[in-house]
């Protein structure tokens, strides 16, 4: 057995209480608990959070949706007013890991999952991510699931989730709870590059606790919403590259506001205001889909084996703008949706 | 004579499955048991007091181990011993008693032999505790430190390095020598193609992890189950590599969940477990992870060269085939990759070449028609290539350049169908709605295309004993240290056995998986039923006989007079064929005979002679 203590809390403040001194929040625990196995995370304490109320899912007072932490994600993505409003969120979430996953998987750990890089999980060899100042092991090695944008050269994972591309792309708003209060963080500001820390994901401060994830209105766009995934497998599998696109499309056909975002590329969902500016006031069409792609893939640079994410990544983003455009897919019946 | 034991617990058809016959379509005889969670694979047996082992696995790709930090590991509640090359049981050095029966030429890897590092993962101890969990955390805790070597496991990267094998294999033939001028045709060919074939590793990773419980008798006695193709192989390895009579051990592997190769040779599992049980006295469980299935043998990584020449109606002038495939430092694993780009097409000028390249790997091993499921592609390939080059139907080529005999030898094929193959498949397939130009099928925004690939296999039989003991009660149980690795073998030699005796399914058993059984052949090459299945009909021949002329001995049988090849089995009974009622009941016979049980054995060898007619 792993030496392990394990307190499942009551309340917020229980728990809060009680993360100190490397203790682990845990809620679903598909990642986690993968992570204790391998080695990789080795928690003093875990604190279940499963008891604390943070699972509802409902509308906010000023419009938007409030997505409780502990709400797991298949309930999110087959949720009425997700389905509804934030089609876009339903698509990615389907998209990712399996029905079993998403049934257990809380969307609090959804944003806190960790890479998939191989060397990462393999204790055999060095990695920044997993012992800090060790080296990495990816740069120079197998790169195929590995950055393109905002690498450094102590780190290169990819952010693996695709909930959270959407949730980029949503704008969406992380609360969070400490002994210190509450604080809100923008989705842009909640992971981070690796920079010289790649050992730090997010900018959320040891013992801070997720509550709730919420979502801005967002009824503009869900006519023309597309979530496209590309990857090794039709199913079961972590993106090359996928694409969250959303556009809101005048009666006159031109763009009055765009959201992109890439996943599988960055050690974060990667969005940049200003590719998405270059086709508002534009209509929808192929020449301004492809300088926004070119926009958000400039300083993009592979690693040898992944340097054929970049142009992938150009036409995955010009092909989801397309698939938005011809409107909004309900991908709820099928695991396997081929999006096309 | 061969008991039924009681342990293989050995599976049997529903009540009321009746008379079967050879090709009828019949439940698995071991699906109830498989279904409902009945059916025991080796990490499932248990016993008193045992142990549970976890392997630690190195992680540099080629040196030495300079020292191995076990402390941390003993210090866990449970941890029993760290077992390593510096504490380790005797084992035996020669490398002939690591040879299992299916060990290709060189030195096999010897576990925990000595401080030699000689491929990434290799294991470098395993951790004995009372309790799996204690086990798999104190293994995480032992620390090994390297003197680390330089290492080559890029096959690409050496292939100049490539040498022709010259330490061979049973069942590998080389290449043969080169059949008219195959480069000098191909250099002046009017329509020629050429191109470079790569394929990677392959791991065989079936569902079941392998696994060995092995349970030690208070007399010492070895009783292992073992996720093998042959428990009589794993019982051959054992007791050469720890100098153990063959009464000392026994191996067992009654169910065995998926192979594909992987069981063809002991895994390194098997002596660790062993080890574990000698050196502590205890009956002990090692199961590797599914990350520690990556960590022995596999399809190689393969480089394969084709060039093929034409005239212009599509008759192949030449065919140049060579293959460098990666090895171990090792042992030469060779597998027969080019030699059927010679058996498949008439061609009157042939070149193949078979070249390996010795990498820091573990041995290669066979795996899923090995050789032949990247060489026959590589052809293919090319052949399709060809086609398009010829502005040709694929299949039209196929036939064109179709080989009536074998080329390469000038002796016809035991069987081949394919014309009828192509001509159903094309039929059923649509073929002539195919359009020729390759990359001109779209379904929605992705390309598509329609093709066809021709294969090809060796039809072999080993030799196989088999015995049978049929009941007073009329219940037959037929016995051969056969396996089956999911692939159907105890429903299919119960159907042959209970066609041949004219006898319910439900009445016959057929025994497999224990070492002390009758000889069989290690399970692979899609030899087995051609060859237990042989074995099977030849001993319920010899019981058929023996119960014709007990009957004929019955006081007033009608049988009297009757000759063999007048009589039938069927329902039970020994019939006249043309008049079904005269007939003895089986029952009535073995009681009449006064004897309690009939038993028979049977050795079946195949007609070399015949073989060389193919």
């Amino acid at each position: 057995m792993n030496p392990i203590a394990y307190f499942r809390a009551a309340d917020a403040a229980e728990a809060l209480a009680h993360a100190s001194g490397g203790a682990r929040f845990i809620a679903g625990g598909t990642n986690l608990l993968d992570l204790m196995k391998e080695f990789v995370m080795r928690p003093a304490a875990l604190i279940d959070i499963n008891n604390l109320s943070l699972a509802e899912i409902a509308p906010l007072a000023g419009g938007g949706l409030r997505l409780g932490a502990t709400a797991r994600n298949a309930d999110t993505a087959y949720h009425p007013l997700v389905r509804e409003s934030y089609p876009l969120l339903t698509a990615a979430i389907l998209a990712g890991a399996s029905p079993q996953i998403r049934n257990m998987a809380s969307n609090g750990g959804n944003l806190l999952q960790r890479t998939r890089c191989h060397y990462f999980y393999d204790i055999g060899t060095p990695c920044n991510k997993r012992l800090p100042g060790s080296g990495c092991s990816a740069v120079g090695g197998l790169t195929r699931q590995h950055a393109i944008l905002g690498g450094s050269p102590q780190c290169i994972a990819t952010h693996p989730s695709d909930m959270c591309v959407a949730l980029a792309a949503l704008g969406a708003i992380v609360h969070a709870r400490s002994a210190a209060g509450e604080r809100q963080i923008a989705f842009a500001d909640f992971h981070r590059l690796p920079d010289d820390r790649p050992e730090q994901d997010t900018t959320l401060a040891s013992g801070e606790l997720i509550t709730h994830i919420e979502l801005p209105p967002a009824s503009q766009f869900a006519a023309h919403s597309a979530y496209l995934k590309i990857r090794d497998r039709a199913s079961y599998a972590f993106a090359l590259v996928s694409v969250a696109a959303m556009l809101d499309i005048g009666d006159d056909g031109v763009v009055r506001e765009a959201r992109l975002a890439l996943g599988g590329v960055a050690h974060k969902p990667w969005r940049l205001p200003a590719a998405e500016a270059l086709l508002v006031g534009h209509p929808a069409d192929a020449a301004h889909f492809a300088a926004a792609a070119d926009a958000l893939l400039v300083g993009a640079q592979g690693q040898g084996e992944n340097n054929f994410k970049i142009p992938l990544a150009r036409r995955a983003v010009v092909r989801a703008l397309e698939q938005a455009v011809a409107g909004t897919h309900d991908n709820t019946r099928s695991e396997r949706d081929r999006a096309d | 004579m061969t008991e039924l034991i009681e342990a293989l617990r050995t599976p049997v058809a529903d009540q009321g499955t009746g008379a079967v016959t050879i090709g009828m379509p019949v439940s698995r005889v071991d699906g109830r048991d498989k279904v409902t969670g009945q059916a025991r694979y080796a990490a499932e047996h248990t016993a008193d007091g045992l142990l549970y082992g976890v392997v630690v696995s190195g992680t540099i790709p080629r040196g030495r181990i300079a020292a191995i930090h076990a402390d941390a590991a003993l210090a866990v509640a449970g941890v029993v011993e760290v077992i390593t090359h510096l504490n380790r049981p005797r084992i035996r050095s020669f490398d002939i008693f690591y040879k299992d029966m299916t060990a290709p030429g060189g030195s096999p890897f010897r576990p925990l032999y000595d401080d030699k590092i000689a491929y990434s993962g290799q294991p470098v101890a395993l951790v004995v505790a009372e309790t799996f969990e204690a086990a798999r955390y104190a293994a995480r805790l032992v620390e090994v430190d390297y003197e680390v070597e330089p290492h080559a496991t890029s096959l690409t990267e050496n292939r100049e390095r490539s040498y022709k094998p010259s330490r061979m294999k049973a069942g590998f033939t080389p290449p043969p020598d080169p059949k008219g001028h195959a480069d000098e045709v191909w250099e002046k060919a009017a329509v020629r193609v050429e191109g470079e074939y790569y394929s990677g590793v392959e791991h065989h990773n079936p569902l079941e992890m392998f696994a060995s419980t092995v349970i030690r008798s208070d007399d010492g006695h070895l009783t292992i189950y073992d996720k093998t193709q042959s428990s009589q192989n794993s019982r051959w390895y054992v007791s050469h590599v720890f100098g153990l009579g063959k009464d000392k051990v026994t191996v067992r592997n009654p169910y065995v969940g998926g192979a594909f190769g992987s069981g063809l040779r002991p895994q390194y599992q098997l002596p660790l477990a062993v080890m574990a049980a000698l050196q502590l006295k205890r009956s002990v469980r090692v199961v590797l992870t599914r990350q520690q299935m990556f960590t022995f043998g596999h399809r190689p990584e393969t480089l394969q060269r084709v060039k093929l020449a034409a005239e212009p109606d599509g008759t192949l002038s030449a065919i140049i085939h060579e293959a460098v495939a990666e090895t171990s430092r090792m042992e030469d694993y060779v597998e027969v990759v080019v030699n059927w780009s010679g058996e498949l097409y008439a061609c009157e000028h042939v070149r193949l070449g078979y070249h390996l390249v010795d990498l820091d790997h573990a041995s290669p091993m066979d795996m899923r028609a090995p050789g032949a499921a990247h060489g026959v592609y590589a052809l293919e390939v090319a052949m399709d290539e060809l086609s398009y080059t010829l502005k040709m139907d694929p299949l039209a080529l196929r036939l064109k350049n179709y080989a009536e005999m074998d080329p390469s030898r000038g002796l016809p094929y035991s069987t081949k169908e394919l014309r009828a193959c192509y001509e159903q498949g094309a039929a059923r397939f649509g073929w002539d709605q195919r359009s020729l130009e390759p990359g001109s099928m779209r379904e929605g925004r992705e390309l598509i295309g329609w093709g066809m690939a021709t294969g090809i296999w060796d039809a072999m039989q080993m030799f196989a004993r088999a015995s049978a003991v049929l009941h007073a009660d009329g219940s037959l149980v037929v016995s051969s240290a056969a396996t089956d690795i999911g692939t159907g073998t105890y429903t299919a030699m119960s159907i042959i056995a209970a066609d041949a005796m004219g006898l319910p399914l439900e009445q016959v058993r057929f025994q497999l998986g224990d070492s002390t059984l009758p000889v069989a052949p290690i399970e692979g090459g899609s030899s087995h039923v051609a060859t237990v299945g042989s074995a099977v009909q030849g001993v319920c021949e010899k019981l058929q006989k023996k119960l014709f002329k007990l009957a004929k001995k019955l006081p007033s049988s009608p049988l009297a007079k009757a000759r063999f090849a007048d009589i039938e089995f069927s329902g039970g009974f020994v019939r006249i064929s043309s008049q079904p009622g005269v007939a003895v009941s089986i029952i009535d016979i073995i009681a009449g005979s006064g004897e309690q049980r009939l038993e028979e054995k049977y050795l079946m060898l195949p007609n070399m002679l015949k073989q060389m007619k193919y």
